[in-house]
């Protein structure tokens, strides 16, 4: 009489087959499909921790902290979504975590220079205009896909971190919240004030394009 | 008339369709004769794309994985 397979088991059927297989390794500790998740989803994690931490011995930290979280929590893992996914979302994790932690850096500004003054009428000081091409066109070109980057690089960390977790990683508005321990309508705020301070950024750059 | 610091101050609100009718009505309104009001909302909207095709690109391209953290992780997993 067969058996029933695990809960687990069960879901995992729907990942492709080569996930599954260096699951099914994974869970039998083989050391060298562990090296192998390591070099295959190592890199992707790095761009993502390094986008939360600045540092690159945080960003390299939080990498390690993930890698080890997600070891621990293989009989855990459900297949509900890719491996990759499911690391992505340990190295986000594992970033947070890292913020959290660290001993508190030298203080930045705040980023209300980089919000739009009004006159007391409530006009526009410094009038907008808009982008030539939308701005997307220029991102054709790998110098505006690094001025984006290193924009959103500059941004105070209160910002850069909620407008990563919102436009970035398309968390929700609640779920950001918890994840960072605020309202959710102290979200909202920082986030319209990230996205305004990133359009100021790039604002300069992309007014008569690239 | 909605001024434009009003019109920035709920522009989230509007571009996420959160603005009740009656508000966006206004917003509408201001919009339809202010080319500035016009420009920094749609240049806020493309920062936003902007952002997000720049780091989802440099997610297909990742960096190449150091050795010495590869080999750090591993003899950490041996430690554990």
């Amino acid at each position: 009489m067969s058996q029933v397979p695990p809960e687990a088991d069960l879901a995992t059927q729907d990942l492709p087959s080569d996930e599954r297989a260096i699951l099914e390794r994974l869970r039998a500790g083989d050391a060298a499909a562990f090296e192998q998740l390591v070099r295959d989803h190592g890199g992707r994690m790095l761009s993502v921790t390094r986008r939360f931490l600045g540092s690159e011995e945080d960003a390299q930290d939080a990498v390690q902290e993930a890698f080890l979280s997600a070891f621990k929590a293989l009989d855990r893992f459900e297949g509900q979504s890719r491996l990759g996914t499911w690391l992505h979302r340990i190295a986000v994790n594992a970033a947070l975590m890292k913020l959290r932690t660290r001993k508190s850096r030298p203080a930045e500004h705040s980023g209300d220079e980089l919000l739009p003054k009004f006159l007391e009428d409530g006009h526009h000081a410094t009038p907008a205009s808009e982008w030539r091409d939308g701005g997307l066109a220029a991102l054709e070109k790998a110098e505006t896909k690094d001025l984006v980057r290193r924009s959103i690089d500059a941004l105070p960390e209160s910002y850069r971190i909620v407008l990563l977790l919102r436009d970035i990683e398309e968390r929700d508005t609640d779920e950001t919240a918890k994840l960072l321990g605020m309202t959710s309508n102290a979200v909202k705020t920082r986030l319209h004030r990230a996205r305004q301070a990133l359009r100021a950024l790039l604002d300069p750059h992309l007014r008569g394009g690239l | 008339m909605l001024s434009c610091r009003e019109l920035v101050e709920f522009l989230m609100e509007y571009c996420d369709g959160e603005l009740p009718p009656e508000q966006r009505e206004y917003f509408e309104k201001h919009l339809a004769c202010c080319p500035p009001c016009v420009a920094y909302m749609k240049t806020y909207q493309q920062a936003i794309c902007l952002g997000k095709s720049a780091c989802q690109e440099e997610e297909q391209k990742p960096p190449k994985m150091p050795e010495e953290l590869v080999r750090a992780i591993m003899a950490a997993r041996q430690a554990k």
